[in-house]
């Protein structure tokens, strides 16, 4: 392990025994990103642990205060930047519903479908990036390649791999083509055999569970009470998918399960993981089907909110100054206060929205997953040994982008 | 949807008419208003009683108005999986007065308090680590405050002759442009440029 002993202090009486205070980051590849975790150890069992984050903090939430609603959106990307497209979603939906504004259903199957793809590629990082954490390398070898051709779909969709600003309120920034449709349709039964395939090198592996199995342990109650969502508090029996729970777009008309958990502990969120990409799968199959089938508007038609396509805006008036009135002056969301929250695949990202009534936002709270996930580190950690604490951070999910905003 | 938290709060307000200043339910959204010194109360009533059963932790955050005497409110949201509800707790709270922690009755809220110290310098009292978190080692000011400047006041760069890290006065190149785009036609509350010429005077 690459750290760096700081200090040493006796402790105990016998000489020979001292707690080591252990620096853990923020440049160990195991730390996925930017931590710095302050490890007390007396021997190899964690005492304490203390996380120091912020190191990628870039004050999102007051840059956002001086741009208006439209351009603010893109910060969202840069969040949790392995899933971009859900965060945008949260933001979408918070001002959606400050203004009142009906989503098309061609744009909700649109978003659905895009969210899924983000749910895979969160998870598909996860899993494989853990399982490296623990001592694999060929699970992000494979998975990798599929990413990347999910991602291929974000830029054929949005015109970017990642930052993709494609999510805009009211629906989406452009209608798919149809090829796109059916490129994403033929990729999902190949994906399913590579989902065979990881599970084949991870699911009975003798290290993998010996490093995870029993590992993590957080009951349903203490996951609750630490702010946790998403798959930490399915990996603890909570059949809690805010997909199902406060259905949004059009979940409630799409069938899938909702994978949860009985032992409470790394090994079961992976196993959780696993299952929920395959639903997403299945999502985004019924997704595919009906966006082939049924033809429509993908954003709302308010030309107050939306802003009109450039072919329009060459013959009308009308469309020429709604464009430019966007653009500069943007649009005007009533005074209010909203929470909007999805389910981010690393669990509840919800956007707490105060509007004072002009074009810019006046508080836009972040509330990401993976910040009340990473807190609860000296919680999860204590009593554990050393190698156990990379196999715990692996398993929360954590993104730095997301948690210092 | 909107009955059923209209009777939720109605059975909050019973429960505690003295710790509640207001129910509001807008946006298909409940809040409850309370003062400060109730926070604890009021959220470990929403925790255990039977019919809430606000168990999981959502967020803490403030929200700066500095033009209000108390110039902070701090919002709690939560969330109940028995009722499939969410409910926001607003308080009010000034520089120097402390907020009750609610640590003690939510594990979660410690980093979300500290964050909100550190970026509004509001206080909590009984918080087991109030210090900051997300900003830099020895950094000054609570930068989501409105009247903290979007540009900072220190910028930070590796002096190559000190062979260090050196914090400096931030020097901008160019002025922050934060464009005023509110439509003249609709009542902005200052005088545009120019117009000040209208009412002045006639030269000579």
């Amino acid at each position: 392990m690459n750290a760096a002993v700081s200090t040493a202090s006796a402790t105990t009486t016998d000489p020979n025994v001292r707690n080591f205070q252990i620096n853990f980051g923020p440049q160990h590849p195991a730390a996925h990103g930017v931590l710095r975790l302050v490890l007390e150890l007396d021997g190899e069992i964690v005492e304490r642990v203390d996380p120091h984050i912020g190191l990628l903090h870039r004050g999102t939430e007051k840059l956002i205060e001086t741009k208006t609603f439209t351009q603010a959106m893109p910060y969202f990307d840069r969040l949790d930047y392995v899933a971009p497209m859900n965060q945008e979603h949260a933001y979408c939906l918070a001002i959606e519903r400050l203004l009142g504004v009906e989503v098309p259903k061609r744009g909700q199957l649109i978003r659905v479908l895009y969210s899924e793809i983000g749910r895979i590629l969160s998870h598909m990082l996860n899993v494989t990036t853990q399982a490296m954490d623990v001592g694999a390398l060929t699970p992000p070898l494979w998975g990798f390649e599929e990413r990347e051709k999910l991602m291929v779909f974000y830029e054929r969709a949005s015109g970017s791999r990642m930052h993709a600003a494609y999510f805009r309120p009211g629906g989406v920034h452009q209608d798919l083509p149809r090829q796109l449709v059916q490129d994403i349709l033929d990729w999902i039964e190949p994906f399913l055999k590579v989902c065979d395939d990881l599970e084949g090198l991870l699911t009975d592996n003798r290290i993998f569970k010996q490093r995870n199995v029993d590992i993590g342990i957080v009951s349903l109650e203490d996951a609750f009470a630490w702010g946790f969502s998403g798959v930490m508090v399915r990996g603890s029996g909570a059949a809690w998918d805010l997909r199902k729970a406060q259905p949004y777009e059009c979940y409630d008309e799409l069938e899938f399960d909702i994978p949860i958990g009985k032992n409470c502990d790394n090994y079961d969120r992976y196993c959780i993981r696993m299952e929920e990409m395959r639903q997403s799968a299945y999502i985004m199959r019924q997704c595919c089907e009906r966006l082939l089938k049924e033809a429509g508007p993908v954003s709302a038609v308010d030309n107050k909110i939306v802003a009109p396509k450039r072919g329009e805006m060459k013959r009308s008036m009308e469309a020429l100054i709604h464009h430019f009135k966007l653009y500069t002056e943007g649009f005007h969301v009533p005074a209010g206060e909203v929470y909007a929250a999805v389910e981010a695949p690393k669990g509840e990202f919800g956007v707490y929205l105060v509007s004072d009534g002009t074009n810019k936002p006046y508080r836009c709270k972040i509330r990401a997953p993976g910040f009340a996930h990473l807190q609860s580190m000296d919680f999860m950690c204590r009593g554990y040994m050393l190698a156990d604490v990379s196999a715990i951070l692996g398993s929360l999910d954590i993104v730095f982008g997301e948690v210092d905003r | 949807m909107d009955e059923t938290l209209r009777e939720l709060g109605a059975h909050i307000a019973e429960a505690m008419p003295d710790a509640i200043d207001e129910i509001v339910v807008a946006y298909g959204e409940l809040t409850v208003v309370v003062p400060a010194a109730e926070v604890v109360k009021v959220l470990t009533f929403l925790r255990d009683d039977p019919s809430c059963r606000f168990v999981s932790f959502v967020d803490v955050c403030g929200v700066d108005w500095p033009k209000r005497e108390k110039r902070f409110d701090v919002v709690y949201h939560l969330l109940s999986p028995t009722l499939n509800a969410r409910i926001r707790v607003k308080a009010e709270t000034d520089e120097t007065t402390p907020v009750p922690s609610a640590t003690g009755v939510f594990a979660g809220a410690l980093w979300f308090e500290r964050e909100a110290y550190d970026m509004y310098g509001i206080l909590f009292s009984g918080h087991p680590e109030l210090r900051r978190l997300l900003t830099d080692y020895g950094f000054d000011g609570y930068p989501l405050r409105k009247d903290f400047p979007t540009t900072g006041f220190v910028e930070v760069r590796y002096d190559d002759e000190r062979k260090r890290v050196v914090y400096e006065p931030v020097k901008l190149a160019q002025e922050f442009r934060n464009f005023d785009f509110l439509s003249p036609w609709e009542g902005p509350d200052y005088v545009l440029p120019g117009d000040e010429k209208a009412s002045a005077p006639k030269a000579g």
